[in-house]
Order: structure tokens, then C-alpha cells, then sequence
């Protein structure tokens, strides 16, 4: 068992960055990505509020990426089961969340009689 | 260059989009190319993560079929979403986009959840082994705090996010047990022993980094604790909720990204949390009201003057032909709608309206409140869906200087945002809040089915102003009956 884990995890060491490193990395990006969105909604107006709320939603179905990780390694049963389901949802809310923008948003361009 | 490093590169395009998406829903035009971008960006995300280390050696171990089993739950998804945002009807867009956001929020509990799951397992190879356990040590392949922290909060904050998007669905459908506000007095001892439970366990899994139990009890915590917190929040609040949940969304989303340590969710989980925290913020100003009092107040109870006092003999109420000939004299209106409107669907009936006095040469115009109807901008989608162009639509400090010179203000179902208390009365519930200062035309009409109080439960001193007529009729009818004598006289 060892000799073969061994090689593994010694691999995946060789590989990753020590954990603090990788931690205010993400953190870096989590901060400085908040402060953009800051600077860049605070610009939306308010008659288009809804939409924006509905788009960022969309957006938010972001976690399907997780899903595909989680689910596509195959690593256990339970957890390619539940990537699976994450799958469903988030891709329901990608589509369902674009889609209704997209309708919302065609009803504000003006329309010829 | 090695593919991970190609797969960081698609997700810096996907963020690069997802930015560019934000900054073009500046204008109604725009706003269609940005939701394009985004949409784009998703789909570049989506097949750079079918590259990643994990899913290619997966492939190679058990051929294609984990990516055949991801595009089927792709397809199952995206059908389902895409028959629900054709179908849902336009004035039920706050339930839909509280229910897809609890979706979202779901998911990221369960990415969080399978993770968990997937290091147990991996973990569970090595068996006891000490040699191997402890060269995993060393090299700091052990669960660290921070990352089992961000499990923690994945878990709860999607849980939270998924039931607390369940209730205000439940609310703005209207259905019948979700109606009333919770108002038990325990409540908040509730919350906060709920709370405590959940710091509790999120010490324990700190403690027990590998414990799946654990996990999906502080899932069930939240879960209950998504209800409690938003079972209280009355209707007219709703604004605020679906913001806050928007925002929780895309947080759950960017601690996901912690936890399996991909940029990509973290960049866009943090948009969505940023853009959901700035819109919380807009709606309780605009109710000059703080967060926590949103949250957890509920309006205070001081007794102000009744509707008796302030109502006695002074309220006109007139008929639709005296409406209409103080409308056929007048050469600018502007038309103030609130929830009620959309209660009675009454938004093509103003269309109506509107033509009808523009064809005698009125300017028609429409004052829009901030927190008017039940999500950020609601008045301003069930008007354009009446094909109102969005150019009348004015905002609140735009046309508020406006109403002086302003000949007739109708008023269709909104009620506390046009309360001159607000700004005359330092003891109104409501002082200091932001209003429409309609009360400065030169005469008001409001109609409306009573003269019962809106949300905040206090009389309306506009309703007996020298200036004001009363139109006591549901909103819709009320504007047919305009129209139709405009169109008479």
C-alpha cells in the first residue's frame, strides 16, 4: 500500500504550493475581484436593477466549474453523486439565470408597431 | 505550455467577461451584448474545467464516460432552466430569480459536500498507514484550517442561500402559509442559539477535518436557520432579501472556490457578492432603514397619529369624469406606480392611459422609487413589458425637482414612498426615508382600494392634502375607467 500511495503523494507535494501561500493567493483574488465588482455596479443604474440582479445570478452558477471537478474524477461514489446533482442545479440557474436576462432585457429595447 | 496552465488562461477570459458583462449593464442596449459576454464566458469556463487535471486523468482511468454523465446532468439542467425562464410569466420575476438563486446556493453546498466526501475517500487509501500519513504531513497535504473553514462556510451559506431563496419565493408567490410574517418573540433567541450551534460545529469540523457527519450537520443548521431568518421579513422588505440572497449566492460560490482552489469561482462568486452587497445597500437607503433593522427589526411600534385624526372629513374622493377633466386640462402628468400596480397587472392599462393623454398632446412621464414593488427595479421591468419606453422613466432625485411645474400626479398603488410624513413628521416611523415628493403638484390623484395603510402601518397625510383626489377602484379598473372617460370627453 505504502509503495504505492508513497509516490502519489509525494507527486502531488512536489506539486502544490504550501498551503498559506495558496491561501492569500485566493485571497488576493477574492479581494481585489470584490473591489471591482464595487467600482464597476455601482455604475449600473437603477431602471436596469432587475436584470442585474438576474445576469449576476446567472453568474453565480459559476459553481458548476466545481461540479466538474468534483464529479468528473470519480473519486467516490457519494461525492460523484452529489457533483452530479450540484451539475443539475447550477446549471439550472446558469441557463434559467442568462435566459430570463435576456428576455427582461429585450423588453426594454424598443419596439417597432 | 503545460494545460493547467491553458486552463488558468480560459478562466482569466471567462473572468475578463464576466467583468466586461458588469460594466455594459450601464444601458438597456449595452446590457444585451454584456449578457452575451457572460454567457460566453460561462460556456469557456465550463469546457476549460472538463480539461482539468482531475476529469482528464479520470477519463483515462474509466473512458469517456464521466464527461458523458457530466453533459447529461449539463443538458438536464440547462432544460430545465431554460423552460422555466421561457415559461415563468414576466411578473413573477421575483420568484424566479429568488428560485434560481437558491439553486445556486445549493450547488455550491453540494461541490463543497462532494469534496469532502472525494479527500475522505482519498485519504482512506492510505488507511491508517503512519508512514504515509505522516510524509502527507510534511508536505502539508493534511487538511488545513483555512480550507476546512471555507467548507464550513460553503456548506452553510449555500444552505442558508437555498432555503432562505425557498422562503421569499414562497412569500412572493403568496403562498398561503408563508403569507404572514413570523412574528414570534422568541425568534431572535432562536436565531441566536442557531447561530451559536453553527459556530459550534464549525470549531468541530476544524477539530475533525475529515468529519462528513459533521458537515452536513452544520448543512442542516443553516438550513433551518435560511427559514428562521427570513420568515420574519415582511413583504414590502422583499427588495432587500432578494439582494442579500443574491449576494450569499455568489460568496458560497467564491468559498467553493477555496475549497477546490480554482481562481475562476472565486473572481466570479465575488462579483455576484459584491453586486448583491451594493444593491442591499441602495434598497435600505432608499428605506432610510439599517440592514440589521431590515433583518431583524420589523418596523417600530411608537403610536403616531391614527388614520382618524388624520383622515377626519378632509379626504375629496371623486369620480372617473372628474378625474378626467382636470387630466384633459393638464399639460404634464406624471404617473407614480407601487406594488399595487402590480398586484392588478395594471401595467397595460397605464399604457392605455398614457396614450390617450399623449394624443392630446400631454407630456406623460413616470416616477420610479427605488424599493417600489418587491425587487430591485420591479417597476421598471413591468412597465417596459407594457412596452413603456424606458427614456420616461425617470429616477427618484431626477424627477423629484420636477413635481412643482408638474400639473397632475396619479398615484397607482404605492403608498409610504410618496408619505409626506417622511419628511415633515422627525416622529414618523418613516422619517428621513427618501419619498417622491409628489405632494408638491399641483393636484394628486391617488388610487387606491382604501384608505387602509401600506407597509409601514401609518396614515398618509397626502391622501387628505387640499391638492389630492381620491379614486377609490382596484388599480386596473380604476385606469380603464380613466382612460375610457378621457377618451369620452
Amino acid at each position: 500500500m505504502t509503495t504505492l500511495v508513497l509516490p502519489l503523494l509525494l507527486a502531488d507535494a512536489i506539486a502544490a504550493e504550501d498551503p498559506a501561500t495558496r491561501f492569500i493567493r485566493l485571497l488576493t483574488v477574492f479581494l481585489l475581484a470584490m473591489w471591482v465588482g464595487f467600482e464597476v455596479i455601482t455604475k449600473v443604474p437603477q431602471r436596469l436593477h432587475t436584470p442585474l440582479t438576474s445576469g449576476s445570478n446567472a453568474i453565480s452558477g459559476i459553481t458548476a466549474v466545481g461540479a466538474i471537478v468534483v464529479a468528473g474524477a470519480l473519486t467516490s461514489g457519494v461525492g460523484t453523486v452529489l457533483g452530479f446533482l450540484a451539475m443539475v442545479l447550477a446549471m439550472i440557474n446558469v441557463v434559467g439565470g442568462f435566459v430570463v436576462t435576456h428576455r427582461m432585457l429585450a423588453m426594454f429595447q424598443p419596439r417597432k408597431k | 505550455m503545460s494545460s493547467q496552465a491553458w486552463i488558468n488562461l480560459a478562466y482569466l477570459a471567462t473572468s475578463m467577461l464576466f467583468i466586461l458583462a458588469f460594466k455594459l449593464m450601464t444601458g438597456p442596449r449595452t446590457a444585451v451584448k454584456g449578457n452575451y459576454l457572460g454567457a460566453a464566458g460561462m460556456a469557456i469556463a465550463l469546457i476549460a474545467a472538463g480539461f482539468e487535471q482531475d476529469v482528464v486523468g479520470s477519463v483515462a482511468r474509466n473512458g469517456s464516460w464521466p464527461l458523458v454523465m457530466l453533459g447529461l446532468a449539463g443538458l438536464i439542467g440547462g432544460g430545465i432552466g431554460a423552460v422555466m425562464a421561457l415559461r415563468y410569466p414576466m411578473t413573477g420575476m421575483p420568484q424566479m430569480v429568488a428560485l434560481l438563486n437558491g439553486l445556486g446556493g445549493a450547488a455550491s453546498t453540494l461541490v463543497a459536500g462532494a469534496e469532502l466526501w472525494n479527500t475522505q475517500s482519498k485519504s482512506m487509501l492510505t488507511g491508517g498507514d503512519q508512514e504515509a500519513i505522516a510524509v502527507a504531513a510534511a508536505a502539508n497535504l493534511a487538511p488545513w484550517t483555512q480550507f476546512v473553514i471555507a467548507t464550513a462556510l460553503t456548506g452553510l451559506i449555500g444552505a442558508v442561500t437555498f432555503w432562505g431563496s425557498f422562503v421569499a419565493f414562497a412569500k412572493l408567490e403568496e403562498l398561503p402559509r408563508f403569507k404572514k410574517a413570523w412574528t414570534d418573540p422568541n425568534r431572535h433567541w432562536i436565531n441566536l442559539g442557531l447561530a451559536l450551534v453553527t459556530l459550534l460545529l464549525i470549531w468541530g469540523l476544524c477539530a475533525n477535518p475529515q468529519s462528513v457527519a459533521l458537515y452536513w450537520l452544520l448543512v442542516i443548521v443553516g438550513s433551518i436557520l435560511g427559514c428562521t431568518l427570513t420568515m420574519p421579513i415582511g413583504g414590502a422588505d422583499m427588495p432587500v432579501v432578494i439582494c442579500l440572497l443574491n449576494s450569499y449566492s455568489g460568496l458560497a460560490a467564491a468559498a467553493a472556490g477555496f475549497v477546490i482552489d480554482n481562481p475562476v469561482l472565486v473572481i466570479a462568486g465575488s462579483l455576484v457578492g459584491a453586486s448583491g452587497l451594493i444593491l442591499t445597500a441602495i434598497m435600505c437607503q432608499a428605506m432610510n432603514r439599517s440592514l440589521v433593522g431590515v433583518l431583524f427589526g420589523g418596523l417600530g411600534t411608537t403610536t403616531v397619529a391614527t388614520g382618524d385624526d388624520v383622515y377626519a372629513g378632509k379626504v375629496k374622493s371623486a369620480s372617473a369624469e372628474e378625474i378626467a377633466m382636470v387630466l384633459e386640462g393638464a399639460s404634464r402628468v406624471v404617473i407614480v406606480p407601487g406594488y399595487g400596480l402590480a398586484v392588478a397587472q395594471a401595467q397595460h392599462a397605464v399604457r392605455e392611459l398614457a396614450n390617450a393623454l399623449e394624443k392630446r398632446g400631454t407630456t406623460v412621464e413616470y416616477a420610479i422609487h427605488p424599493v417600489a414593488g418587491r425587487m430591485p427595479g420591479h417597476m421598471n421591468v413591468l412597465l417596459a413589458e407594457a412596452d413603456i419606453p424606458y427614456e420616461k422613466l425617470r429616477e427618484m432625485d431626477d424627477i423629484n425637482p420636477t413635481f412643482p411645474e408638474t400639473d397632475v400626479a396619479i398615484v397607482i398603488g404605492a403608498n409610504d414612498v410618496v408619505n409626506p410624513a417622511a419628511r415633515t413628521d422627525p416622529q414618523s416611523p418613516i422619517a428621513g426615508m427618501p419619498i417622491l415628493d409628489v405632494d408638491k403638484a399641483k393636484t394628486v390623484v391617488v388610487v387606491k382600494r382604501s384608505l387602509s395603510p401600506g407597509f409601514a402601518g401609518i396614515p398618509n397625510p397626502l391622501f387628505a392634502a387640499d391638492n389630492t383626489l381620491m379614486y377609490f377602484a382596484d388599480g386596473k379598473k380604476a385606469v380603464l375607467d380613466l382612460t375610457a372617460a378621457i377618451q369620452r370627453g
